[in-house]
């Protein structure tokens, strides 16, 4: 397991706001290139799980679909408590990110610090723009978390 | 609400959220009889066909493979098929095989992901995957394992894992080295030797009893000796046989009243079943001997119409998948050229191919620009929706003696058969006693 911070950003490029995870994982492999690792999951959490075992120190960042403001920002420490499955967009048919840290705890796979940023998005249809509300919130995350992890 | 005097029983989904729609079931009874079974599950891509006009046709297989986070590989391949028949363009043997090898990587992870952390819990008893990998980390562990040999296998002809980028009409953008398709042999081999292990575990899980006189519906290719996934003719259990081109003429989808979502029947006929109970029932005397005698040994080895034992079949489809990659890895040679053009032209172009869940459809026409001017996409679960409803029909008119919650999980375990694109939304019916 490594000790290099890990950065995974979740996110569908394709579907409007959804992409905000990628939005965040883009900016900060250009603002700290080399002191975190950073991946892209486009639509696959379940490879989440396997990435959660890859470092001591793992954030990820992705949409959320609260029904609150568009472009608020949500940290969440998940490392002790399960994360509310209710946070995220629903998916395809794939496995929520909730329910994918939920499979990584019951295999025992969880790092020692698991910390998730969610940014809450406008607008999720296929071909929609990113929201201004959701890029600036990506700039202001990715910032945030590269003073945390790599100070 | 009463029925005509008679108290009602209604199960009914909760609205499910969805970002581009909303799911729903109903199913209601009245004095000891089904009264009807509403489905709504699965929003049919008409916002991508939307986005997809006007696009170059070079980018159908990126933006459709955006549709479905689960199985991006198959709508490339489709795509990408419906593409090359507009152009006239026929891809040589090895840009076949890898075209071959690739879906094959593609349901390896799609069946393992359904078989261990959606559906293998109903038959367990469990509300979750992730509850089962609490009780049972040593089965789910094998089961992403062997999701994570067919995610190498993507990325090692694809480029990427989760959304490859290395396909494109005509071909790839780069043919794999042989030494970059050696490096995943190994981690290919150890997941078929556990892959034996998954078909011998679902074969003694416990089935609800169900048997239905289906309509079959899957691909069957031109080489006798070849298992439906990339290409083929569509074919049924009731006689259609047709080439892609024929999908429309042969297959109608139809409006109802109390759905958005289109129903698919055979034109003339009625409902049917696409996905890997028909490509099996079709076509088993095509899987690799490994497969056959796993299949044998499973108790399916002269097919099934029990949709439980759906998860013994895609067991076996995972197996064949790995044997059939292992034989096209070891006869790989590098293609002359990684992709084949052609000129743009105006005309339309059909692609079928067999997604994980089943026949995948696309259509488009194309203009002497080289532009997309309409995208016709009919996804397996769109063309499963009927028969889910039927199959739901006649398991809950045998099981009315079942308790609500009972019946409702049976219900959603039912509809999990299909393996449809709301799979993953555990719970998402609700009963409502309206009166006994």
């Amino acid at each position: 397991m490594s000790s290099v911070p890990l950065l995974a950003g979740i996110g569908n490029r394709m579907r409007g706001d959804d992409c905000a995870g990628l939005l965040v994982a883009d900016r900060v492999r250009e603002i700290a290139a080399g002191s975190i690792e950073v991946r892209d999951l486009e639509g696959e959490p379940v490879d989440l799980v396997e990435a959660l075992g890859c470092s001591e120190v793992v954030v990820v960042a992705d949409a959320t679909s609260r029904g609150v403001e568009p472009g608020t920002v949500l940290r969440l420490d998940v490392t002790e408590a399960p994360l509310d499955p209710g946070i995220s967009p629903p998916s395809t048919h794939a496995l929520g990110l909730a329910e994918s840290i939920e499979l990584a705890r019951g295999l025992g796979r969880l790092p020692a610090s698991l910390v998730v940023w969610g940014i809450e998005g406008r607008d999720f249809a296929p071909g929609a723009p990113v929201s201004e509300e959701v890029a600036r919130a990506a700039e202001q995350v990715a910032r945030a978390l590269v003073e945390e992890l790599a100070p | 609400m009463s029925q005509r005097g008679r108290p009602t029983r209604t199960i009914r989904t909760e609205a499910l959220a969805r970002v581009e729609g909303e799911g729903a079931m109903r199913v209601r009874v009245a004095g000891g009889e089904v009264l009807d079974v509403q489905l709504q599950i699965y929003e049919p891509p008409r916002l991508f066909e939307g986005l997809l006009r006007g696009r170059a046709l070079g980018e159908a297989p990126d933006i459709t493979a955006r549709i479905c986070g689960i199985c991006p590989v198959a709508y490339q391949m489709s795509a990408c098929e419906a593409m090359e028949d507009a152009l006239g363009i026929e891809l040589d043997e090895p840009l076949r095989a890898l075209r071959r090898l690739i879906y094959c990587g593609e349901w390896i992870e799609s069946h393992c992901l359904h078989l261990y952390l959606l559906h293998a819990p109903d038959f367990l008893g469990y509300e979750s995957g992730f509850e089962m990998a609490r009780e049972h980390g040593e089965v789910v562990e094998r089961g992403l394992r062997t999701k994570k040999a067919g995610n190498r296998l993507i990325a090692a002809v694809g480029g990427r894992e989760v959304h490859p980028v290395n396909v494109r009409v005509g071909g790839f953008y780069r043919a794999p080295r042989p030494a970059e398709l050696a490096g995943v042999r190994d981690q290919l081999e150890r997941a078929r030797e556990e892959a034996l292990e998954t078909v011998r575990w679902t074969a003694s899980l416990d089935f609800p009893e169900l048997e239905r006189d289906y309509e079959f519906v899957s691909l069957r290719p031109e080489d006798p000796s070849e298992y439906p996934i990339d290409r083929g003719r569509i074919v049924s259990s009731l006689g259609v046989d047709v080439e892609p081109a024929g999908f429309d003429q042969t297959f109608e989808e139809l409006q109802v009243e109390h759905s958005t979502a289109l129903h698919s029947v055979v034109r003339g006929r009625g409902s049917y079943l696409t996905g890997p109970m028909a490509r099996f029932n079709l076509n088993r005397g095509r899987l690799s001997p490994l497969a056959a005698e796993a299949a044998g040994a499973a108790g399916i080895g002269e097919g099934t119409a029990n949709p439980f034992r759906s998860i013994v079949v895609r067991a076996v489809e995972i197996l064949y998948a790995l044997d059939e990659a292992l034989r096209l890895i070891d006869s790989y040679e590098p293609p002359a050229r990684p992709f084949l053009e052609a000129e743009p032209r105006h005309a339309v172009g059909h692609g079928a191919t067999e997604a994980p869940r089943g026949l995948l459809y696309h259509r488009y026409e194309v203009t002497g620009d080289g532009e997309i001017a309409s995208a016709r996409i009919v996804p397996p679960t769109s063309q499963n929706q009927r028969t889910i409803e039927e199959d739901l029909h006649e398991f809950v008119s045998a099981h009315l003696g079942l308790p609500d919650e009972e019946l409702t999980l049976r219900c959603e375990q039912a509809i999990r058969n299909f393996d449809p694109c709301i799979s993953c939304a555990t719970h998402f019916l609700r009963l409502e006693v309206e009166g006994r």
